[in-house]
């Protein structure tokens, strides 16, 4: 990057909460993350901690009704932070909620597995909810480990 | 576009279920209805999943996978997989896939091969 690749950048998007923006809403992170020079194997594990978030958003927070998925990015040198909110109902217990294989879905095609994946593939992953009111993912990963710099 | 579609193949009583390039939620929600038709139609004692075009997937692929076993696994069947990439791999050993579902190199093994 040219001039000022010291100084942090930021993004910001909102899309509506449908399940065909999933691929959406992870490729534009994986665009943006881009200027950080991350590894493939870094990309990747971004773009499924991101799936997994707005996944989360579109069937729990949004009950696969309508409503607004707000997903904001920025990196500070070789810190990524990724914070993915909906505005739905929100969780009543996230210590639970967090246990792997959970899961308050009826159709058992669910794995229960979003939130351990996300804490997987990223370095710090923190919820905060209150029902009624919505969710907030803030995600944390520090890019180019595996770099010379 | 192409990259979404599953495409399906019986050889006998196997079922086997090419994967597409990603495996979201959102392309979950389509496997998850055609593989139901057809196995209401068929007799099928174990589903082969075909993961060698596969570059993208999350949890949701998991969660398909095990309803899948518990399907087969409740009428005596099994599910088999083949093709995966180390990326892929990866998400099916955190996902725990491998203490259920048996890994194969090649769709001859992954469709006539004996579960352990």
């Amino acid at each position: 990057m040219e001039g000022r690749n010291n100084e942090g950048t930021w993004m910001r998007l909102e899309i509506e909460s449908l399940s065909s923006n999933e691929e959406f809403a992870r490729v534009t992170i994986a665009v943006f993350m881009s200027r950080m020079n991350p590894t493939l194997e870094e990309v990747n594990d971004v773009k499924t901690a991101v799936s997994e978030a707005v996944t989360n958003c579109v069937i729990h927070g949004y009950g696969n009704e309508k409503g607004t998925v707000y997903i904001e990015a920025e990196t500070e040198s070789d810190q990524l932070t990724v914070k993915i909110r909906d505005e739905g109902k929100g969780i009543e217990d996230i210590k639970r909620a967090m246990e792997p294989m959970y899961t308050t879905d009826m159709s058992g095609e669910r794995s229960g597995m979003g939130f351990s994946f996300m804490e997987a593939f990223m370095d710090e992953v923190l919820v905060e909810s209150e029902p009624g009111k919505g969710t907030t993912v803030t995600m944390r990963k520090r890019i180019g480990g595996c770099s010379y710099g | 576009m192409d990259k979404e579609l599953f495409t399906y193949e019986a050889e006998g009583t196997v079922l086997i279920i090419h994967l597409p390039a990603e495996l979201d939620h959102h392309n979950c929600l389509t496997l998850k209805y055609e593989t139901d038709l057809l196995l209401e139609e068929n007799y099928i004692n174990r589903i082969v999943f075909d993961f060698s075009r596969t570059e993208f997937m999350d949890s949701s692929g998991i969660g398909v996978l095990l309803s899948r076993y518990k399907q087969m696994a409740g009428s005596g069947g099994t599910v088999t997989v083949y093709g995966a990439g180390q990326r892929i791999s990866r998400i099916l050993k955190i996902g725990g896939i491998y203490r259920l579902v048996n890994q194969y190199e090649t769709r001859e093994e992954a469709v006539y091969g004996r579960q352990e």
